[in-house]
């Protein structure tokens, strides 16, 4: 860098300043340029609206059908939730069975890659046949997809406990689960936290998977009617409401991450942040 | 001597299996309850292997390790122990780091929780006597590693073990703060009398400390010689440049020396 003369500290804040507010709005104008250029295409190149619908039709259609489009969003988002819980109880009890104990990972592990290579779509006519077209299909789905990356970063985050720190509790003739709580499991937080980003985004496909295959109501179910009905729009619609829910539901994963495992990062939310410039 | 309180008796410990390293091979040592002693000998020689195994947090391969009448088979409850690396839980505090014994040993685990006010004082006034008052609520991540260091020393004498094992503690410190450290590890001696075993490369350090130096040899490591140091207590800096004090510290450097020449022999 041509840093010549030392610069002031004022200067140097003042360049952080404007570089942080870059990377809030950088999102934003990335969206905002996406739309343009899809807007512009379409009318270019007059793409049929059933091929490809501008992006000023499906905000159209949005505003058109809010309400339907707003109760099936909350069908979804509830349906993702409960087994997004489903998928963090037993994704992290799954996960520090496996991860503390030899025996249990060598017995499940294999089973566990089994199952998670089965794709779901084709489980959900089977829960279908258990529990009826609807809700609950939906929560299983969620809840199938999305344990099995919070079981492998929960197991992983307690199986690689540094020898060094488990040796400071069992110096003090800690019993295994008093190393569990006190080492395993803060140890694993940061795994934890990064394997729920991932969650909760394929609990989303999950559910919306399962109301586009026997739903009555969903996001997925409203995108299915509306392509049945041609409403091509609409069906945009449905998708894009789909994006912005599982950005919500991200950020409130990393929102709740930052708070809890800043040691991890040792107070720097991201490194990237520091080298930039 | 009566039945000594750690008794360690031709101890082996080889590391990875049949083909792994030799550490130790026909260690013996005896300390009685209430003794400090200090080791001593050249890098890699198995001082702190000798450590794990005293406290059980690795099985000796051969030989038997008996503690407090009993002989160890695993992690030991009355020991307190500080590592050679300061070890500290980064996601905790520096004084919830110090108060983690505290969580795990009986009797303190049982009243943790009605006397936690006593017990945070206490720990606290260990963090002040090491230098580290205001560092409490810092993360060891926020702290240098000489000042790590010191909190371990405070996490290994928070709950009163009967035994302390300290594997160069004093290590990464400077020598002001490490010659104020002596002087605290001795009050904390002189009040409680724990049975201390005290591992370390500083010969002066050994000498000042100690009752008695081991000094081992090259590795596989083994007690080869024994200095009783006749000083009574409590000790005083001065008496570290006083030429009888010097003598002990130069003898002890000598027998090292022919430790390490031997070892460079062997491997010719
Ligand atoms: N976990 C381990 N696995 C395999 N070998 C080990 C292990 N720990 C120590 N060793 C070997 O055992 C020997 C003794 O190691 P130890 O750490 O006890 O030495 P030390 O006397 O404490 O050395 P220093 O003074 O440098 O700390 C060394 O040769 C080392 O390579
Ligand atoms: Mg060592």
């Amino acid at each position: 860098m041509p840093a010549d003369r030392p610069r002031s500290a004022e200067a140097l804040a003042e360049a952080a300043r404007r570089r942080r507010r870059l990377e809030h709005a950088l999102p934003w104008l990335v969206i905002a340029g996406m739309f343009l250029v899809w807007e512009v295409a379409c009318r270019a190149f007059a793409i049929q609206p059933f091929i490809l619908p501008a992006p000023s039709l499906i905000a159209e259609s949005m505003v058109k059908w809010w309400q339907p489009l707003l109760s099936n969003a909350w069908a979804t988002l509830l349906t993702t939730g409960i087994g997004f819980l489903m998928a963090i109880v037993f994704g992290l009890a799954l996960g520090v069975a496996i991860g503390s104990s030899v025996l249990v990972y060598r017995g499940l592990y294999p089973l566990l890659i089994a199952f998670n290579s089965v794709p779901k779509v084709a489980v959900v006519p089977i829960l279908v046949i258990w529990f009826g077209a609807g809700f609950w299909p939906a929560v299983l789905t969620a809840f199938l997809i999305s344990f099995f990356p919070i079981v492998v970063n929960v197991a992983t985050g307690i199986a690689t406990v540094e020898p060094e720190l488990r040796d400071v509790l069992r110096a003090l003739g800690a019993r295994p689960s008093d190393i569990i709580a006190k080492v395993g499991l803060p140890r694993a937080m940061p795994y934890f936290f990064a394997s729920l980003k991932v969650a909760i985004t394929v609990a989303f496909v999950g559910s919306i998977i399962s109301e586009t295959v026997a739903a009555n109501e969903g996001i997925g179910h409203l995108m299915l009617v509306a392509s049945s009905r041609f409403d091509v729009p609409l069906v945009f619609a449905g998708l894009i409401v789909t994006g912005v829910m599982g950005v919500l539901m991200y950020w409130v994963a990393v929102t709740i991450e930052e708070r809890t495992t800043g040691w991890a990062t040792r107070g720097q939310n991201d490194p990237r942040l520091a080298t930039g410039g | 001597m009566a039945t000594p309180f750690v008794r360690i008796d031709g101890v082996a410990m080889r590391y990875g299996g049949v083909e792994g390293t030799l550490a130790l091979r026909g260690t013996s040592l005896d300390v009685a309850e209430g003794e400090f002693i200090a080791v001593v000998g050249p890098s890699g020689c198995g001082k702190s292997t000798l450590m794990r195994l005293v406290t059980g947090l690795w099985p000796s391969t051969e030989g038997t390790v008996i503690v407090d009448g009993r002989e160890v088979s695993g992690p030991l409850s009355i020991a307190g122990m500080a590592f050679q690396n300061p070890t500290l839980l980064p996601w905790r505090t520096i004084l919830a780091n110090v108060m983690l014994p505290l969580e795990v040993v009986q009797p303190h685990r049982g009243r943790l929780r009605g006397e936690r006010a006593a017990y945070e004082a206490k720990a606290r006034d260990l963090l002040k006597l090491v230098g580290l008052a205001g560092f409490e609520g810092k993360y060891p991540w926020q702290l240098s590693g000489g000042m790590q260091q010191r909190a371990s020393l405070c996490r290994a004498l928070v709950h009163d073990p009967r035994l302390l094992m300290l594997d160069e503690p004093f290590g990464a410190l400077d020598v002001f703060t490490r010659e104020d450290l002596w002087d605290v590890l001795q009050e904390v001696w002189l009040a409680r009398k724990p049975t201390v075993i005290l591992v370390t490369h500083d010969l002066k350090e050994a000498v000042y400390l100690a009752d008695r130096v081991l000094i081992m040899s090259a590795r596989p490591g083994r007690i080869i010689a024994e200095r009783a140091v006749p000083y009574p207590r409590p000790r005083r800096l001065d008496l570290t440049y006083e030429a009888e004090f010097q003598a002990i510290v130069h003898e002890l450097r000598d027998r090292i020396s022919d430790a390490r020449r031997a070892e460079a022999s062997d491997a010719r």
